[in-house]
């Protein structure tokens, strides 16, 4: 039984009337196989309205849950046979990242991701997903494995953000981020990078770095929490619903600004709700664009992958003579 | 049995707390770098008007004019107070040598965010400057180099699509003139007025540093008060060689948001210069008088054979 959005709400409430008014049906012999139709028939139409028209706080809700399939779930649905490796190799092992490698279609993979709790014991562990230093020069040390291998990386991308704490900064959390960015940009191997929750700024983008990037239809990828926001504009953290309406941070906005390549479709209702599907969706993805990538020489795909970056931000240039 | 139930659940939800300080704690969440940079900036002062500033940290009471022959420093304590861009590229390059570029880059508001025009204009009134950057060649004495020096006073210096643009132009330029980018960095981080644009510029401006590598040129970062949030989670952090000024404030999360998030007070120096030093992130800091020679020192030490 999933955690029930506010949103949700009405379309929880028919379904429980129609199935009311199945037991009464069958309790008491009464047809009303006609009446019973008709609510199932609004219910669904209720149920594609209200999925395909989220507001984008209401996918930051999405993006959330405490349902949604993280990292480890998908990596265990679409490779056969992956091995997790640990470690930084200088400090310390940090479970908010996640990262191996494995088979998908037949191809070698070396698979990254940002790794959720799935309860709270287990978000203790994880860090709800928020990854010190350590975490990302683990990721660093794989990724540059990959490319020694000449394997192509999968990055997986789900993070309320980077931790903020003393050992972090201590650390050099800054400086973790910084050098995957400048790695990422020129690395010698295909990479694509999908958010499949909460891309949370800094924290997301250090691996976020690729030749593809794309997003799951209700996950969501900004510079601030919508949260951190509000307090700053309003100096009130409760107004979180109207920042997220303004900061253009659904997968379609991003789209939009040609910061993604692609949305993946998801499952009405979520990717908590069919994660098979979602899980298919995602493989199919991933060794479609392989194949073009793989294709390409390393010069080229590096050549691309900074011109991609090179043409993101808009601004007006006035003319001076 | 009962009690320990509860007992667990409030273990559970300080941690909760203690960790989610993106999620909702009292006020101010994450990223108030603005705002702490405005307290900062509050206590830093500006220079009274009367000629005469008290100077913050030793308190001694000193004349403008002594300040600003220091290059904006207190000669009794070496307190660095704040600098215009502009002054301080004046102060760093050989006299007349600095050509400007991409001044006519201007922000086109492109997530039509409110109040951000208007942001914009204040910003470009106060600080008489298009953007939070101020990008161009120079010599250094007699050394080329190309230079972008963020500008405090815009909008705290903080990162959109055109300080993004121009970083990466100077980086480029570099790359062509096959000579040394320097770059001072004074930032509270990615805009958020331009969103995830603004996060992109961090992309940007390290993959351009990736290909300056690749061309053999050295890239000098300097850090000055404050370089915190993205601008430290990308360029700032990946000098060839790493400076920073005196004291200078320079970190991921700005003290604010880490202070919520292990609701402790942090300690004296936390996240300064020397601190950063002491844990192997910076080369050396230099103060600012003595800036100058010191990149000229090192553009010295990486003259090209044959140049």
């Amino acid at each position: 039984m999933s955690t029930q959005l506010e949103f949700e709400k009405p379309l929880l409430e028919l379904e429980s009337k129609i199935t009311e008014l199945k037991t009464f049906s069958t309790d008491n012999n009464v047809d009303l196989k006609t009446e019973i139709e008709i609510l199932e028939n609004k219910l669904e139409s209720m149920r594609t309205d209200l999925y395909a028209d989220l507001t984008p706080w209401q996918k930051v809700k999405m993006a959330r849950l405490k349902e949604r399939p993280t990292t480890l779930d998908y990596i265990k649905l679409i490779s056969e046979d992956f091995i997790e490796f640990h470690g930084d190799r200088l400090f310390a092992e940090d479970k908010a990242i996640v990262g191996g490698i494995g088979t998908i279609g037949g191809q070698v993979f070396t698979i990254i991701g940002h790794q959720k709790g799935k309860d709270t014991k287990d978000n203790l562990k994880r860090n709800f997903g928020m990854p010190h230093p350590e975490g990302y020069r683990k990721a660093l040390r794989l990724m540059k494995q990959a490319e020694k291998f000449k394997r192509p990386v999968l990055f997986f991308i789900d993070t309320p953000g980077a931790y903020c704490g003393l050992g972090a900064e201590e650390r050099g959390q800054g400086e973790a981020i910084a050098r995957n960015l400048i790695e990422m940009a020129a690395l010698k191997t295909p990479i694509i990078c999908i958010v499949i929750g909460e891309g949370g700024s800094g924290g997301a983008l250090g691996l976020g770095v690729g030749d593809r990037v794309c997003m799951l239809e209700s996950s969501v990828y900004s510079v601030i929490s919508p949260e951190g926001l509000s307090s700053i504009l309003w100096k009130d953290a409760s107004l979180a619903e109207k920042a997220a309406n303004i900061m253009k941070l659904t997968a379609k906005d991003l789209l939009e600004h040609k910061v993604i390549d692609h949305i993946i479709e998801e499952p009405v209702g979520g990717a908590h709700k069919d994660i098979d599907v979602i899980s298919e969706s995602i493989k199919a993805y991933i060794l479609q664009e392989i194949k073009s990538l793989k294709e390409t020489d390393l010069k080229i795909l590096t050549s691309l992958r900074y011109d991609k970056l090179r043409n993101i931000g808009q601004y007006k240039q006035s003319v001076t003579l | 049995m009962i009690i320990d139930m509860f007992r667990k659940k409030k273990k559970y939800s300080t941690i909760q707390i203690k960790n989610s300080s993106t999620v909702t704690p009292k006020k101010r969440t994450v990223s108030t770098k603005p705002e702490t940079q405005k307290k900062t900036g509050k206590k830093q002062g500006v220079i009274d008007p009367k000629g005469i500033v008290k100077c913050p940290s030793c308190k001694e009471v000193l004349l403008d004019t002594d300040i600003k022959r220091n290059l904006n420093t207190c000669h009794l304590c070496n307190h660095h107070f704040r600098m215009t861009a502009r002054n301080r590229i004046k102060a760093l390059v050989d006299q007349g040598s600095f050509i400007e570029m991409d001044a006519n880059l201007t922000s086109s508001d492109p997530l039509e965010f409110p109040d951000y025009k208007g942001k914009i204009e204040t910003a470009q009134k106060k600080s008489n400057e298009t953007e939070g950057v101020i990008t161009g060649e120079c010599l250094i004495t007699g050394f080329e180099a190309t230079i972008a020096v963020m500008e405090p006073h815009f909008m705290m210096g903080s990162m959109g699509s055109v300080v993004g643009e121009k970083i990466t132009r100077t980086i480029e330029k570099a790359i062509e003139k096959d000579c040394p980018a320097i770059v001072f960095s004074a930032s509270g981080g990615a805009r958020m007025q331009e969103g995830i644009l603004s996060l992109m510029q961090m992309a940007k401006t390290s993959a351009a540093l990736a290909k300056l590598g690749e061309s053999g040129n050295l890239f000098i970062s300097v850090l000055t008060d404050p370089t915190t949030g993205g601008v430290t989670a990308s360029f700032a952090m990946l000098g060839d060689i790493i400076l920073a000024e005196p004291k200078a404030l320079i970190g991921f999360a700005g003290p604010r948001v880490i202070e919520q998030t292990i609701r402790q007070t942090l300690p004296n120096g936390f996240q300064r210069s020397e601190f950063l030093l002491e844990r192997g992130f910076v080369d050396k800091i230099i103060a600012r008088p003595d800036m100058r020679n010191t990149l000229s020192h090192i553009l010295k030490l990486h003259q090209k054979e044959g140049a």
